[in-house]
C-alpha cells in the first residue's frame, strides 16, 4: 500500500476534512495536479473545480472555489474560500455560483473597459464555474 | 415616605426586571458558546492563510512590482476607519469601548492633518460616532437581518472596501473591533488591513522551506491579497460576535445581581414601614383605651 499524507480541507467557516490520504487531486490555477506523499513543497492557487482525495477510507470529492493549496512535507492543506462535499451540491447552488460569476464578468466589463486583464480573469472564472457545473451533473 | 402599596409595586417591578435580565444573560451565554465555536472553527483558516501570506509577502514585499494592497499607495493622507460594532445594545461598555478607540484614533489622525473617512458596520457604533464625526461617514453596513455572520457577509464588505481602494478613495484602512479574551475582558483593537501587515509567527525551520509556486509568487500574491482583506474582516466579525455576547453576559449578570440587592433593600424598607404602621395602630388603640 502506498504511503499516506495528511490532508486538511479548511474553509473560513469550518474545517471540512482532515484525514490521511494516499493522493489528492487539486484543481490548480495552471491545471490539475495530483499530490501524493513526498511531493515537492508547492503553493498553488485554485480555480473553481472538483477536488478529489483517495485514501484508505475510500475516495471523496469536494467542490471548491477560490483559495490556495499548500503542499509541504507534513501534508496537504487546502484553504478554499468556499468548499462543500460534492454530494451536497445542488443544481441551485451551482446556478447561484454561475450567476455570481456572470455578474462579476459584467461588472469587470463595465469597470475595466480598456484593460483586458480583469475581464479575462472574470471570463475564465465563469468558464470554470460552468465547467464544474457540467462535471457534477454527469 | 412611600406608602406600603408603592413599595410593593416597586418590588414587583424590580423583580420582573430581574427576570428579564436573567433571561438575557442565559440567552447571551448560549449565543456566546455558539459564537466562540464559530470563531474557533475559523481560526485554522486564518492562521494558515496568514502564515502563507507572511511568507509570500516577505519574499515579494520589497520589489517594485509588489501589489498596491501590500506596499501601499505611497502616501497615508487619506485614512479609512472601518468601525465594527454590534446591532443591539444592552451589552455593557462593548460598543462604547470600540467607539472610544476609533474616536481617539480619528482625533489623532486629524491632528496630524490627515483626512479621515469612516465606514461603520453595526448601528450602535454609528450612533455613537455620529455626533462628532457624522460628516466623515462614507457608508454603513447593516447586519441587523444577519442571524449568523457568514463569510459571504465579510466578502461583501471587503468587496466594497476594495472597490473604494481601487478608485483611490483612501490610502490606509484600519479595522476596529473587539478582541475576545474571555467573558469579562474584551480588548478593543485597531488593526491595519490595507496595506496588508502580517505577523510572522513562523518558526525558523519552516520558513526556510523552499516552495514551488504555481503560478508565480507575484500572481499568487495578487490573487490572495484581496481574499486576505475578506479573511481579516471575517475574523474581526467573529471576534466581535463573541465579544458582544461575552460583554452582554457579564453586563446582564451584573444587572441581575444589582436587581437582587435592590429587592433585598426594598423588602427591608417594606417590612419596616409595615412594622411602623402596626406600632402606630397599637399606640393609637392603647392611648385611646387609656383616655377612657
Amino acid at each position: 500500500m502506498a504511503d499516506t499524507t495528511q490532508f486538511d480541507l479548511v474553509s473560513p467557516e469550518r474545517r471540512l476534512a482532515s484525514a490521511a490520504v494516499t493522493s489528492v487531486q487539486i484543481p490548480g490555477a495552471d491545471g490539475d495536479m495530483t499530490a501524493m506523499a513526498g511531493h515537492a513543497p508547492t503553493i498553488t492557487t485554485l480555480r473553481p473545480g472538483v477536488l478529489s482525495t483517495e485514501g484508505p477510507d475510500g475516495t471523496s470529492d469536494y467542490v471548491v472555489t477560490g483559495g490556495f493549496a499548500e503542499i509541504t512535507a507534513e501534508g496537504v492543506t487546502v484553504l478554499a474560500e468556499r468548499a462543500m462535499p460534492k454530494s451536497e451540491v445542488t443544481a441551485d447552488d451551482m446556478a447561484a455560483l454561475i450567476k455570481e460569476a456572470e455578474d462579476a464578468l459584467a461588472q469587470a466589463k463595465d469597470t475595466f473597459k480598456n484593460e483586458p486583464g480583469p475581464v479575462d480573469d472574470a471570463a475564465k472564472l465563469l468558464a470554470d464555474m460552468v465547467a464544474v457545473g457540467d462535471h457534477i451533473r454527469v | 415616605m412611600p406608602s406600603l402599596k408603592d413599595l410593593k409595586n416597586r418590588i414587583e417591578s424590580v423583580k420582573s426586571t430581574r427576570k428579564i435580565t436573567k433571561a438575557m444573560q442565559m440567552v447571551a451565554a448560549a449565543k456566546l458558546r455558539r459564537a466562540q465555536e464559530a470563531a474557533e472553527q475559523a481560526r485554522p483558516y486564518t492562521e494558515r492563510f496568514n502564515a502563507v501570506m507572511a511568507r509570500l509577502a516577505a519574499s515579494v514585499g520589497d520589489s517594485d512590482t509588489a501589489p498596491k494592497l501590500l506596499s501601499g499607495t505611497g502616501s497615508d493622507t487619506v485614512q479609512l476607519l472601518i468601525v465594527m460594532t454590534s446591532e443591539r445594545g444592552l451589552c455593557g461598555g462593548f460598543n462604547s469601548n470600540i467607539a472610544k478607540l476609533a474616536k481617539t484614533h480619528a482625533a489623532k489622525l486629524q491632528a496630524e492633518g490627515k483626512e479621515v473617512k469612516i465606514l461603520t458596520v453595526g448601528k450602535k457604533g454609528r450612533d455613537q460616532l455620529k455626533r462628532d464625526y457624522g460628516s466623515l461617514f462614507i457608508d454603513h453596513v447593516d447586519l441587523t437581518d444577519v442571524k449568523r455572520v457568514g463569510y459571504a457577509d465579510a466578502q461583501s464588505i471587503a468587496k466594497d472596501v476594495l472597490a473604494r481602494f481601487d478608485a483611490g478613495e483612501f490610502d490606509v484602512a484600519t479595522l476596529f473591533y473587539s478582541k475576545f479574551v474571555n467573558v469579562v475582558s474584551q480588548i478593543p483593537t485597531a488593526q491595519q488591513i490595507i496595506p496588508a501587515t502580517f505577523e510572522d509567527e513562523e518558526e525558523g525551520d519552516e520558513a526556510s522551506t523552499l516552495f514551488d509556486y504555481e503560478p508565480s509568487e507575484e500572481a499568487i500574491l495578487a490573487d490572495l491579497l484581496p481574499r486576505g482583506v475578506a479573511t481579516q474582516i471575517f475574523a474581526g466579525l467573529l471576534e466581535n460576535g463573541a465579544s458582544e455576547q461575552g460583554a452582554r453576559m457579564s453586563a446582564m449578570d451584573n444587572a441581575t445581581r444589582n436587581a437582587g440587592e435592590m429587592i433585598d433593600q426594598l423588602t427591608i424598607e417594606f417590612n419596616r414601614s409595615r412594622q411602623a404602621v402596626i406600632t402606630n395602630e397599637l399606640i393609637e388603640i392603647i392611648s385611646g383605651a387609656e383616655a377612657l
